[in-house]
């Protein structure tokens, strides 16, 4: 399709801007004005609508297809929280006017949503305290790595390292890394899980903490989780719960009960929030007793009188770490959800989440080659069998063939401590009907794989693109438009 | 059960499937483990829930006539913003792993890239961060990697909220943060030179800086490159309407908030940071970075592309540990540039520019008032001081129905009295008119 910049027709306008109403005055020196206009794309309205409408439909999304990319949690993205997100009592609130004298009171309703939002996620993760600025997952890691540092430094501890499990997500290691620790990482046994004989190895003097998903990529639970925990305390490091996973156990555990110090929590994942193709998501960090003081500023508080207000006085807290509070708007949309979940909805979605997925997996074991028989949790791990392999048919081969089912295809190729995985995640908002349909389409390629090999590798032929060539944009780099 | 589509009787059947209870699915988590009942409101009906924000979001003052900038800017956001945006096969899709699925994100980002180079004058941008201050954070840590040095000189006028951010991500590093004041509002030329040496990294300046005021760093770019130090610039998208660019400045690494480019002020975000440098830098820049090539029939196609730079390939040694960013804001600064486009933007940048100026002598006649710089270049914000507190004042006017500005000594010494106070094209005549005379009567 073309690129907006190829149908620009010069002299061709959508927004009219206001006329001025004031004289222009000459208030810049020529010197620091630029001498051409940016080459933005000169247009219509319907000319730019009918682009983004043309590309919005050579998406998958949640809304247009079944989407179980494994530890993504596509749930569904309740409507409800778009439309409270775009009220102009939020939308239109200016993220500067606490910082005035007495602003605090212009802005109490957000101040509340972002309290009551600090309480909820306390009571579901077993935590002491919040901050709701991380602005991804990632960037929560971060935050929570930087807390660990402060902690280390105010106790005088010379720590240099961070434990990170071989089936962590890559955002791990990168976060401990950039933060300033040397990774060192855990092997996993051949039950996929954390090897204990090799952390208890590992554990030393050194180690700042350790980085877990629990249940980890795999969707496996780790049954002596409070054990590993205790162990990396006994060497005074901290644990800390990537809740990249937290789907599979919201509502029926709390990381804080196992024994994690700090925990960070993907918004956009367990409480619905849209991917947005890659973002805004929200990545809230929660801690225990003994690191609240670390967290960073601003913190909300409410007065004796009911209001809310801004703390920012926090002699040990790491800082600031976002300019404000945080992707706000994520987080009122999440604040929905729960409000909307409730106490006894919340159970329910790790039920239906963990049970959608071990149907999965007691379905296509027999004809795919399971990571682990064991019942998993959010998440389950395939790999093509050896027949399928020897045929030539690879993860990649059974993704792209499911494209043309219909389906969005699970993650492949991780963890990479399973060859060949392909790594399906249902979420509880999809239906029996869904994942059957899904399930029979996947037995179809696997038949089909061991017949007619070639068919499957031609997959996808529904798409507007067919197996773009990645090596050659790696290599004749075009990343921007030129004429 | 809200959003959950199972019926009990497909719960049973599955389970039956399965050959396991629900309890026994959940019985890898050690009894003591697990939790009791949870204190939580019970759940509310979305009619509820609608009734109960609405109630909340009426605690929040929006109707306040907003002179607040700050680097976070009350523009006017065309309706087909919000309408192509909302279209759910965008905002309900993932990272564009798979291609084939994908185009339409993936080409949005590509010309999203396109479009900031352009505005910039750069080579090269990705695909967006999480904010204009953790794409300073980024851009330091990119600057290091590049020279392999630790020092970094910065400009007090960079907006210091994204300065002391830089402080709490560098705490645990061994960066030399040295921070340069800046004078009537321009970069402190003899400052900087004298602290610019063979350990440098970068230089961080921003255009127009906190205070508004604009500046030409092609000197100190040229400088910088002569100690084979880099210049990284921070700037306001809108106003490179009319500005001279980063790229012809000579800066190596542009990073700007990209929040005035059609995104809703909500409070603080979702925000947008975006990232633009010279090509011979891409493999140092953070973040995803889409391409164009061609499929196995030889069609036009994009990808996520370098990603060997990146976290889920390289782990501990990738360039950056950001994985989700924020993609719907960049595709929302992209329609946003695509219906101003070349003449809009433009238009725009001008009438901030000229409401400012008009805005600045209104209230620099009214007795008492006067401006904080001699230099009088600066682009739709400026500092003007008070003879009272102007904390005090803006408290006050804020009871006559204006956000009339930021007290400066919040993050300045000495600026007691010094009010920052933004003008968008937003703001009518009328309005201007309407804050004079209340100041006026505050004073």
């Amino acid at each position: 399709m073309k690129l907006l910049f190829e149908k620009s027709v010069k002299g061709r306008r959508a927004i009219q801007v206001d006329n001025s109403d004031v004289p222009t005055t000459i208030n810049i020196n020529s010197d620091f004005l630029r001498k051409n206009s940016a080459e933005l794309p000169e247009l219509s309205e319907l000319d730019v609508v009918r682009h983004f409408t043309a590309l919005s439909r050579m998406n998958f999304g949640v809304d247009t297809n079944f989407y179980p990319l494994g530890s993504c949690t596509m749930k569904y993205n309740p409507k409800v929280c778009e439309r409270i997100a775009s009220y102009p009592g939020f939308a239109h609130l200016h993220p500067l006017l606490p910082q005035l004298r007495m602003g605090g009171m212009l802005t109490q309703g957000a101040l509340q949503v972002l309290y009551d939002m600090d309480i909820f996620l306390r009571e579901i993760t077993g935590m002491a305290g919040f901050t709701l600025q991380p602005m991804a997952g990632a960037h929560g890691e971060l935050t929570g790595i930087m807390i660990m540092a402060a902690y280390h430094r105010n106790k005088g501890n010379k720590k240099t390292t961070v434990l990170v499990p071989d089936s962590a997500h890559g955002t791990n290691p990168a976060s401990a890394a950039i933060a300033g620790y040397k990774v060192v990482v855990v092997p996993s046994d051949d039950n996929g899980i954390m090897d204990i004989k090799a952390l208890k190895k590992l554990i030393n003097n050194e180690v700042a903490g350790l980085m877990l998903t629990c249940p980890n990529t795999l969707g496996l639970f780790n049954s002596h989780i409070k054990e590993i925990c205790d162990l990396i305390h006994s060497v005074d490091g901290l644990a800390y719960y990537d809740g990249a996973n937290l789907n599979a156990i919201v509502g029926k555990a709390r990381p804080g009960d196992f024994g994690f110090d700090i925990v960070h929590i993907n918004l956009h994942k367990t409480f619905a929030t849209p991917h947005g193709g890659g973002g805004p998501g929200s990545g809230p960090v929660g801690v225990n007793e003994k690191l609240v003081d670390f967290l960073p500023v601003s913190v909300v508080v409410k007065r004796d009188d009911g209001t809310y207000a801004l703390e920012y006085n926090r002699p040990k807290s790491i800082g600031y770490i976002a300019p404000f509070y945080g992707n706000f708007a994520i987080i009122l949309r999440a604040y929905v959800y729960i409000l909307m979940l409730g106490k006894e909805g919340l159970g329910k979605v790790a039920e239906n989440a963990v049970l959608n997925a071990n149907y999965i997996l007691a379905k296509l074991k027999k004809h795919y080659k399971a990571a682990s028989e064991n019942i998993c949790k959010h998440e389950c791990v395939f790999s093509p069998t050896d027949e399928m392999l020897q045929n030539g048919v690879h993860a990649l081969d059974v993704a792209k063939s499911l494209i043309d089912r219909g389906f969005h295809p699970p993650t492949v190729y991780f963890p990479t401590i399973v060859k060949e995985a392909l790594m399906i995640e249902p979420t509880e908002t999809e239906s029996k009907e869904t994942i059957d349909e899904f399930i029979d389409a996947m037995i179809e390629i696997a038949e089909i794989a061991k017949t007619e090999p070639e068919k499957i590798k031609q997959s996808p032929i529904t798409t507007p693109v067919c197996r773009p060539d990645e090596t050659a944009a790696a290599k004749n780099l075009d990343i921007s438009f030129h004429i | 059960m809200p959003f959950i589509s199972n019926t009990k009787e497909q719960q049973r059947d599955m389970l039956a499937e399965i050959g396991l209870t629900m309890d026994k699915l959940f019985s890898d988590i050690p009894k003591d483990l697990r939790a009791g009942e949870f204190n939580l409101p019970k759940g509310l009906t979305e009619h509820q829930v609608r009734d109960a924000l609405a109630e909340i979001a009426g605690k929040n003052y929006i109707n306040l006539t907003c002179f607040l900038g700050g680097g976070f800017y009350d523009h006017f956001i065309p309706a087909a913003v919000y309408a192509i945006i909302s279209r759910s096969e965008f905002y309900t899709a993932y990272t564009p792993y798979q291609p084939e699925l994908s185009q339409g994100t993936l080409q949005a980002i590509y010309e999203y890239q396109s479009a900031i180079c352009r505005l910039t004058e750069m080579e090269a941008a990705n695909a967006s961060l999480y904010d204009g201050g953790t794409a300073i954070y980024e851009a330091v840590m990119m600057a290091l990697r590049i020279t392999g040095r630790n020092k970094v000189i910065i400009d007090d006028s960079v907006n210091p909220i994204y300065r002391v951010m830089i402080d709490s991500y560098t705490k645990n590093l061994s960066i030399q943060l040295e921070q340069v004041n800046c004078v009537d509002g321009q970069a402190n030329r003899d400052e900087i030179y004298k602290k610019l040496d063979d350990d440098t990294a970068a230089v961080i300046l921003q255009n127009p800086n906190f205070f508004g005021c604009v500046d030409d760093f092609s000197d100190i770019a040229e400088a910088a490159h002569k100690k084979g130090a880099l210049l990284i610039v921070s700037c306001y998208p809108v106003s490179l309407g009319i500005l001279k660019t980063p790229g012809a400045m000579g800066a190596d690494i542009v990073t700007g908030e990209g929040q005035s480019l059609g995104m809703p002020m909500s409070f603080g975000g979702p925000y947008l940071g975006f990232m633009a440098t010279k090509m011979k830098y891409i493999r140092k820049m953070p973040g995803r970075i889409v391409g164009q090539t061609k499929d196995k029939l030889d069609r036009r196609s994009f990808v996520l592309t370098l990603q060997a730079r990146e976290q889920h390939i390289r782990r501990d040694k990738a360039t950056s540990n950001i994985c989700s960013n924020e993609a719907l804001c960049a595709l929302t600064a992209l329609v946003y540039m695509s219906l101003l486009g070349k003449e809009g933007l433009k238009e725009t940048a001008q009438l901030c520019a000229d409401k400012a100026s008009y805005a600045y002598h209104k209230l620099t006649a009214i007795p008492g008032v006067k401006a904080h710089f001699k230099q009088k270049w600066f682009f739709n914000e400026f500092v003007l001081d008070l003879p009272c507190e102007a904390a005090d004042v803006i408290a006050r006017l804020i009871e006559k129905g204006f956000a009339a500005g930021f007290p400066l000594s919040r993050y300045y010494k000495n600026m007691e009295k010094s009010i920052l106070i933004c003008v968008t094209e937003k703001r009518t005549k009328q309005q201007i008119g309407m804050l004079a005379e209340s100041l006026e009567a505050c004073l």
